[in-house]
């Protein structure tokens, strides 16, 4: 049976109800949310319609503009170090026991769907004074006595990068799966050593996969919104948590909507250029 | 050398991962309601705490209802979809598809926010129905790419013969199709419904103030300090996880869900 385009209107009939729910769903909470960006703040309740810039213009001030700054600054750490943890681990697995390779998957996948409030509570136990690491380096000698390690933004970036992590292994692996064995072997057989085989042939043949999940790695990190309100302080807060603040605790939904339509617009700039980066390599 | 380096930093990796998760593990057996490690005494009360104590047990039940509910929905938006994109040659009928994994593409804050505003304008915001059909929306790209996957996997000559046969597409439907679908169909509701469990931003957005679903009740927990059943909780939660990503490993094919071109077996 050949794809056939729709003839009868009654073909369309299974587009019906995933599209009707898609559109009212998404599409329609979507607007309304940009909608909302324009609207007034209404103290008494959630707002009134108006077609104010006023919450785009408070973007302007050094507040948000720090807050911004430390998002990305931080969503762009965690993409380097993800990558640079993930790229040879992942060349590895790829090349691993079938058996094996399912095993790390089950893990990896485990994790990646864990809370990221389990996430928080783990880690800030982890770094807590009573049952932390620190304990470990007190009975090893090295430390004289327990501390807490959070809040802090190594506290925050470990966390994240925890999070992250398996998120980055599943990007890289089907494009890893996919590399042509020969040219290791080929590398090898001339005489390479296995490390300078990896980032003299693996590494600029996945230029651009790499190129494309570092930006993937920085958009998911662009929303980790409960790691850094558990493990870090006021300062490390990023624009996500500064959203989920404003429309929940200060009620202020324009403002929260405005930065959210900003945050739309940057990840959507990012996944523009993730799909460039695509082509160029297709195309090389 | 190559063996060994595989082994060394696949045990450095596997310790950062499982590191945090073996402290959990060791702090959910304390005897007292202390934050300890390694733990003092062993008892394993506040497993059954998650059990016993009311407000835990109504916040796993609503977890899991929550969850069984919205991947079902989630599913039901995907099948139809994943199948006229299959079946129909409409190239404009793609625009779906994206609709369908924007959601989870962009930052979860923004899938939230727009929810919540849709919810308090529309009046029905705080009741349990916007929490499964928020999370329905925000998980449908999960079935969604594994039945795209499942239905660009079979062979269509056995459609075909089955046309030729005389059969109508929804006899085809039901006799060939869906079985030869059913693994993808199954781990799409796996995906969905193990992420739906965890979920907070959302669910909070849209039910946060009149309910309480595990991860809400572990972070409103967090703020008023420490209790063990936070620990014995989150561990049930990775072993529920594994379990079912455990069991989708044995019964499917993790590596060609994951996007590996072919099994090798």
């Amino acid at each position: 049976m050949r794809r056939e385009a729709p003839q009868k209107f009654s073909d369309y009939g299974p587009l019906f109800f995933p599209a009707g729910m898609l559109i009212v769903f998404f599409v329609v909470p979507f607007a309304t949310m940009i909608a909302v960006s324009f609207f007034r703040r209404d103290p008494a309740g959630f707002y009134s319609p108006d077609f104010v810039f006023d919450n785009y213009a408070r973007f302007l001030s050094l507040f948000f503009g720090k807050v911004l700054g430390f998002s990305l600054f931080l969503a762009v750490m965690v993409a380097i170090c993800c990558v640079v943890l993930a790229v040879p681990f992942t060349y590895l697995l790829s090349r691993a026991k079938r058996k094996t390779q399912v095993l790390w998957l089950v893990a990896l996948l485990s994790i990646l769907s864990l809370s990221e409030v389990i996430i928080g509570f783990a880690w800030s136990t982890l770094f807590s004074r009573t049952a932390g690491i620190t304990n470990l380096l007190v009975m090893l000698g090295i430390m004289n006595e327990a501390v807490a390690l959070n809040p802090s933004f190594g506290a925050v970036l470990t966390a994240m990068v925890y999070q992250a992590l398996p998120y980055t292994v599943l990007v890289l692996y089907p494009a890893l799966v996919r590399l042509d064995p020969t040219l290791t072997e080929a590398a090898r057989t001339l005489g390479a050593s296995p490390m300078k085989s990896f980032f003299t042939v693996v590494v600029p043949a996945l230029r651009n996969t790499i190129v494309a999940t570092l930006i993937m790695v920085f958009i998911f990190a662009l929303g980790s919104y409960l790691l850094p309100q558990i493990l870090g302080r006021p300062q490390h807060w990023t624009l996500s948590v500064l959203i989920t603040d404003q429309a929940i605790y200060q009620s202020n939904m324009p403002f929260a909507a405005a930065m959210a339509v900003f945050l739309v617009l940057v990840t959507l700039g990012l996944v523009a250029l993730t799909v460039y980066a695509g082509r160029k390599g297709e195309a090389a | 050398m190559n063996a060994l380096l595989q082994k060394v930093y696949f045990g450095l990796v596997g310790l950062f991962l499982s590191l945090p998760i073996i402290v959990v593990a060791g702090v959910s057996v304390n005897e007292k309601q202390t934050l300890a490690f390694p733990p003092q005494g062993f008892s394993l009360g506040w497993y059954g705490e998650i059990f016993t104590n009311s407000e835990w047990r109504s916040a796993l039940f609503a977890s899991i209802t929550l969850a069984a509910l919205s991947a079902a929905v989630a599913l039901l938006i995907a099948l139809p979809l994943a199948w006229f994109l299959w079946r129909r040659h409409a190239p404009w009928a793609n625009i779906f598809q994206l609709l369908g994994i924007a959601p989870f593409t962009l930052p979860p804050v923004i899938t939230a926010l727009g929810l919540l505003t849709f919810w308090a304008t529309t009046g029905f915001y705080g009741q349990p129905a916007t929490a499964v059909i928020s999370h329905a929306i925000f998980f449908v790209t999960l079935p969604l790419v594994t039945l795209s996957l499942g239905f660009s996997s079979i062979d269509r000559s056995l459609v075909e013969a089955a046309a030729t046969m005389g059969a109508d597409d929804r006899t085809i439907f039901r006799t060939v199709v869906l079985p030869l679908i059913l693994p993808y169909l199954i781990s799409g509701y796996a995906f969905a419904f193990v992420l739906s469990l965890n979920e907070y931003i959302v669910a909070y957005m849209t039910i946060g103030f009149t309910m309480e679903t595990l991860p809400i009740k572990i972070f409103n927990a967090l703020r008023y300090g420490y209790t063990p059943t936070m620990a014995s909780v989150t561990i049930l939660f990775v072993a529920i996880a594994a379990t079912i990503f455990g069991l989708v490993a044995r019964f499917g094919d993790l590596p060609k869900l994951l996007g590996a071109m072919s099994s090798r077996d």
